[in-house]
């Protein structure tokens, strides 16, 4: 128990820093909501910078403590305030509209490259120097290609040249999204380049480490012993050697649950995806500061619950952090 | 040949003789190599170049490719895309190093300060670290740098540091946790040493190999960062760099006029400098665990295929094994020695073959 509430401590204080942080710096920063606003509508008049502020919710009144906690207050009631670029639509309604789609495709391509990677990694070791391991040259090198630079690649050649898949967007036109079949399969449709290209340049990161995790691990004197006694390979191979191996693996795919939301950014942008990664990316270049704050903070909170969902996982994985031990 | 007593040892010895350079790990010597060239590039490269890399040609309105006077083509306004890349390497590193150095720099003095110190300073620096630790760092990224008017390399690599150490921090926090325990350390503080020094000259010297490798980690995360966000126009734009060329040929629509000389040399370099990170890492890494280190030279012993997990090899048509010196040898190897890369003849003597090959 005292893991858990030393980690709750750690994602309290990071959910602290996160929301301070949004709020100090547009504070910090020339320039305003409301002046981007009366920047993008030449017709209004100066008088009505005030009345946006007011709408918007981003004066200065008051003092910065007074601010602070009004702030604060807002977001526990889920008001994160009203979107520039999509006026009148509020930030927590982009939000719903754009969310599912980044969960659904960065959230399972990641879990896919982990258990591919995983599963490769232990293979690989075991079968040292086999074909698997001579793979190694090229996911180092997949590995150091920037991402997007891949997916372009990829978009070129597969869907320019070969017209094998859609360029990119979420979906064809012609089709309003719900639950109905013709729209979920050409969403499924048009993950597929996606999902693919997530999928291969991350794999690439968790068969290394579970790969090199599993030779220190597969030296071991117990697994030695494990061999001594007979037990067949497969056992060896799989419950006792990878079933410690897995472990940096595990927490390291804690950390990369921040790349489900985040790391998406840059394939949402490549292939015009409809999710969270590409309205920040077009709430950044519109300078729709309300949006961009409230993608942030739902980024992070998300970031945040998925890491202590994956502790708890830890924890019943590795017996030792509950005796309560520091990991 | 001589028969002399080997001592055993995990770690290769270090002292004031230096090491031949053909004695590291094969990736560690290729990506030594390939850093050092984008290196020199970035030294030198802007004296290279052969144009200005910012010139243009009014009566061109489609890229060319390559030809003899540009020989890596031209962009679609006429900029010569060799001279870019010259020119642009510079920026890219400088980003890459500026942000590691700073970053390596933090995670050493909060990882140390709060391994060494421990108590309530090791709770509250640890709390930081894992706090800066999972807050998503693009995105934060992605949000102070669009609220900057005009952001520079250096503000971009200030920026990218800031949320870069809060990893080397945890690995080098444990380990000086581990450090602190031992006795050597013990020594030092009984013959009345300060703190200050006992940190300077006891502790760190005994982490450079981790911190030599979160530098490198860093580097290679600032750079694809930065390119990364270079890209999507959030970085220098005005400069040339290796992501701004990126930016501009993909604001051009290279990839669909087919104007592969225009975005490939870039992304390619990337990757290389990049793959040449991430092999001196590796590299780093088989030099602190030699568990790693090539298979093909490591399980062949007198001939046979060592599988990391085989139990102890039998070896039948050799006397080596009734003078007991198979399996010293063996248990070298386990400890991480690296045997010779060919087989052991029969009659040869393996003990100095491995003794020669780990001091070598």
């Amino acid at each position: 128990m005292k893991f858990i509430t030393r980690r709750l401590a750690t994602y309290a204080f990071a959910a602290w820093i996160a929301i301070t942080v949004n709020f100090f710096i547009p504070r910090f920063i020339p320039g305003n909501a409301a002046e981007a606003m009366m920047a993008k509508f030449p017709s209004l008049q100066p008088a009505a910078l005030k009345a946006i502020e007011i709408e918007f919710g981003i004066g200065k009144q008051g003092s910065l403590f007074h601010q602070y906690t009004s702030y604060l207050v807002n977001i526990f009631h889920g008001n994160l305030g009203i979107s520039t670029n999509f006026y009148p639509a509020t930030v927590t309604s982009v939000l719903k509209q754009t969310l599912p789609w980044t969960l659904i495709l960065v959230g399972t391509a990641t879990v896919i490259s982990f258990v591919l990677g995983t599963v490769l990694g232990i293979l690989a070791a075991w079968r040292r120097g086999g074909k698997l391991d001579q793979l190694l040259p090229a996911l180092t090198f997949l590995q150091a290609v920037p991402y997007f630079f891949l997916a372009l690649i990829a978009v070129e050649i597969f869907a320019v040249h070969w017209h094998i898949f859609p360029i990119g967007q979420g979906f064809s036109l012609g089709f309003s999204p719900g639950w109905n079949w013709p729209f979920i399969q050409s969403a499924i449709y048009h993950s597929i380049l996606p999902a693919i290209t997530l999928i291969v340049t991350s794999m690439a990161g968790w068969m290394l480490q579970m790969r090199n995790v599993m030779i220190t691990t597969i030296g071991e004197d117990y697994v030695l012993a494990a061999q001594a006694k007979g037990l067949s390979s497969r056992r060896v191979v799989w419950t006792y050697a990878a079933r410690n191996a897995i472990l940096p693996n595990i927490a390291g795919f804690a950390i990369s649950l921040g790349f489900v939301v985040a790391g998406a950014l840059v394939m949402e942008f490549v292939f015009s995806y409809p999710g969270v990664g590409y309205t920040l990316y077009n709430a950044v270049t519109s300078d729709d500061y309300p949006l961009m704050q409230g993608i942030f903070l739902v980024i992070s909170m998300t970031v945040l619950v998925a890491n202590l969902l994956a502790d708890v996982v830890y924890l019943i994985a590795d017996p030792r952090t509950r005796r309560g031990s520091e990991s | 040949m001589s028969t002399s007593v080997i001592p055993i040892t995990a770690v290769p010895p270090v002292g004031k003789s230096r090491r031949k350079f053909s004695s590291y790990p094969l990736k560690a010597r290729i990506g030594a190599i390939i850093v050092g060239v984008f290196v020199l590039l970035a030294i030198f490269g802007p004296y290279l170049a052969p144009f200005d890399p910012s010139a243009t040609k009014n009566t061109q309105a489609y890229p060319v490719g390559p030809n003899w006077t540009h020989l890596l083509g031209t962009t679609a306004i006429g900029g010569d895309v060799l001279s870019q890349m010259l020119v642009g390497i510079r920026a890219t590193v400088f980003v890459g190093l500026t942000a590691g150095v700073i970053a390596t720099f933090l995670s050493v003095l909060v990882g140390v300060s709060s391994g060494f110190l421990g108590g309530a300073s090791d709770e509250g620096l640890s709390l930081l670290t894992n706090a800066v630790l999972v807050l998503p760092a693009l995105p934060l990224l992605v949000v102070i740098l669009g609220y900057l008017p005009q952001a520079s390399n250096l503000v971009t690599a200030f920026v990218l540091s800031v949320l870069g150490w809060p990893w080397g921090a945890r690995v080098i926090r444990a380990q000086t946790l581990s450090l602190r325990r031992r006795d050597f350390v013990a020594a030092a503080r009984e013959t009345g040493e300060s703190t200050w020094r006992i940190i300077v000259s006891e502790i760190i010297p005994n982490e450079v190999s981790l911190i030599a490798a979160s530098f490198v980690g860093t580097v290679l995360y600032a750079i694809l960062t930065s390119v990364a966000l270079t890209f999507l126009g959030l970085g220098d734009l005005s400069n040339w760099s290796l992501g701004s060329m990126l930016y501009w040929s993909q604001n051009g629509n290279a990839i669909t006029l087919g104007a592969w000389w225009w975005y490939l040399p870039p992304g390619l370099a990337v990757a290389f400098l990049g793959m040449g990170l991430v092999l001196l890492n590796f590299g780093l890494d088989e030099l602190g665990n030699p568990r790693l280190r090539d298979a093909t030279g490591q399980h062949k012993i007198a001939g046979h295929v060592w599988r990391p997990a085989d139990p102890t090899p039998v070896v039948r048509d050799s006397d080596l094994v009734k003078r007991g010196l198979f399996t010293r040898g063996f248990a070298a190897l386990r400890q991480g020695v690296r045997p010779v890369r060919s087989s052991v003849a029969k009659g040869d003597d393996v003990e100095t073959t491995i003794k020669g090959n780990a001091d070598g």
